[in-house]
């Protein structure tokens, strides 16, 4: 759990992050939106203590930071920037291994701890590890940055808009990447973007920050439905709302459930369980369907949405 | 294994040429026939090439020491009030020409070695200096960030992030500063220092060109076979830290 209680930071004499209270549970991914300047980059610093706070303090489960060793505490939060940070002179393996290797863990669990992180963000091991980052795409680097976040099993996930220098079409698979991740690894994330489908997607609660404050912190539903002011409003986008909330739930949410899983006829389509109703909703209007069935993740036709009940129930 | 043969050949020919200079005699006989010794013997070649070499290897070490070191210092939170001061020191260093150094030193340290030394010392500095300035910042700022930022010590991350990869620009200054060095040290000879550039002064004094040839062939091979030294050296560490710079 990390608390922030009334944390402050100036520079000179402009106030980056004024009086700021956050409180982010174990285990849940806190997404800090905002356009650039906020205050948001400046407020994940202040967890590892790249920059030191002015005032007010800010907790690691119960400790405040500043009676921490500064080494000690940036050990167990893993971090990823931007620019993935990675060391060009060291191979993928060697980059991953980084935090262990300061921990002193013994050769061989290192090697088998890059290996298992190597194949959860899907990178073949025998194939990466010995290469070197200038030798991977975008994509694969943001990964292996990913990775060397995860090496040492940190309690905490830092990550300063990691994919925001990356294409719109990896940027979403690594977002779905990262979910996927999440329910394995369940690591309490502090996750800086200006993106706010990003933030929907990803998010347990949305802060929602403008000129160092936070404006709202809440569920992504209810930054959607009750934003706290014009300037949420304006930011999550007034009139397409209606859509980003389709967008945050799975299509099992809505659909009739069969009584029993039935195999799927060859060459049916149809969606998944996990897809959201915005989706769906886009499917129907474009094969033009009054319905459509789901499957599970086996390939079982599990139950159908009608359109009727996604209109009816899907905002 | 491969790049270590042109730096040894080179040596060896620059070792073989001291040794065998007097066979060169008819040689020389014949560039200068109007004089009576035409092959220098004051001293033995060997002698004058072991404290010439002597002579920058010594202010090389300390003029690296020294400039990386303040390099590093004056890149660091606490030392960088004194990077504009540093950085003019070290220029002011090279605006000094090498004989008015030597002129300078000689009434603090006397004649011979020593004000030879501080002149190739300060000399050295500059460019070693810039190089480390240079090197340090240019490393890419998030490389920096992400090693801070997941618990690396500020010794860790010189260490093991900063110096390897500004090594290589650093041993490009050194490069520099040696082979200018090398020069400068013969100039060494006009105060009393004993390096190759004896032969050129005495056959300059003497109007002995044969004398000159053979300081001068000598320091330009000598200037050439570190030069390729260096060169062995920086495929070595680019094959080591810097697999961008090798094409690996």
């Amino acid at each position: 759990m990390i608390e922030l209680k009334s944390v402050t930071r100036r520079f000179g004499n402009i106030t980056a992050v004024d009086h700021i209270d956050l409180t982010i549970e174990t285990g849940e991914v806190c997404v800090l939106v905002g356009s650039s300047g906020c205050g948001k980059s400046t407020t994940l610093r202040m967890i590892n203590r790249l920059l030191p706070h002015s005032s007010g303090d800010i907790r690691v489960d119960g400790e405040d930071i500043n009676d921490m060793d500064a080494q000690k505490l940036r050990l167990n939060m893993g971090y990823v920037i931007q620019g993935t940070g990675l060391f060009p002179h060291w191979t993928v393996a060697r980059n991953i291994g980084m935090v262990p290797d300061l921990l002193k863990w013994p050769r061989e669990k290192i090697d088998a701890r890059v290996h298992e992180l190597l194949t959860l963000l899907d990178l073949d091991p025998q194939t990466y590890s010995n290469q070197y980052p200038h030798q991977l795409s975008g994509g694969q680097a943001q990964r292996v940055g990913v990775a060397r976040a995860l090496a040492a099993d940190p309690n905490i996930l830092l990550m300063d808009e990691p994919f925001g220098a990356l294409d719109a079409i990896t940027r979403e698979n690594l977002q779905l990447e990262m979910l996927r991740i999440q329910r394995q690894v369940r690591k309490t994330t502090v996750f800086v973007t200006h993106d706010i489908d990003e933030a929907l997607r990803l998010a347990t609660r949305i802060a929602v920050m403008d000129q160092g404050r936070i404006i709202q912190h809440d569920t992504p539903e209810n930054i959607l439905r009750r934003p706290a002011s014009d300037f949420v409003e304006n930011l999550v986008g007034k009139q397409d709302r209606g859509l980003k909330l389709m967008g945050l739930r799975p299509v099992r949410d809505l659909m009739t459930p069969h009584e029993l899983p039935r195999p799927a006829e060859p060459g049916a389509d149809g969606l998944n369980e996990e897809d959201s109703l915005r989706l769906a909703l886009s499917v129907m209007l474009w094969q033009d369907l009054p319905q459509v069935a789901v499957f599970n993740t086996n390939g079982e036709e599990t139950g159908v949405l009608s359109r009727e009940i996604l209109m009816q129930g899907g905002a | 294994m491969r790049v270590w043969l042109s730096p040894i050949v080179l040596i060896t020919a620059l070792i073989g040429l001291c040794l065998a200079m007097p066979l060169l005699e008819p040689v020389f006989q014949w560039v200068q026939p109007d004089k009576q010794s035409v092959i220098y013997q004051r001293e033995s070649f060997l002698f004058l090439l072991q404290n010439h070499v002597m002579l920058v290897l010594i202010s090389a070490t300390i003029g690296t020491l020294t400039a990386v070191a303040g390099g590093i210092f004056v890149t660091r939170k606490a030392g960088r009030d004194f990077l504009p001061l540093v950085s003019q020191i070290a220029s002011i260093g090279q605006t000094f020409p090498p004989v008015a150094v030597l002129a300078l030193a000689v009434p603090v340290v006397g004649f011979g070695e020593g004000p030879t030394l501080v002149a190739l010392v300060l000399y050295g500095l500059l460019p070693i200096l810039r190089n480390t300035l240079v090197g340090l910042n240019g490393i890419n700022p998030a490389v920096r960030e992400a090693a801070q930022g997941m618990g690396m010590s500020p010794l860790q991350v010189l260490v093991r992030v900063e110096l390897p990869l500004a090594g290589r620009i650093i041993l490009a200054g050194i490069r520099t500063s040696v082979t200018i060095n090398i020069a400068t040290a013969a100039i060494g000879s006009t105060i009393g220092a004993r390096t190759l550039g004896d032969p050129v002064i005495a056959g300059l004094v003497n109007g002995n060109t044969a004398y000159v040839l053979q300081g001068a062939i000598l320091i330009g091979l000598l200037a050439l076979a570190t030069d390729s030294l260096f060169e062995a050296f920086e495929r070595t560490w680019d094959q080591r830290f810097s697999p961008q710079a090798a094409g690996a």
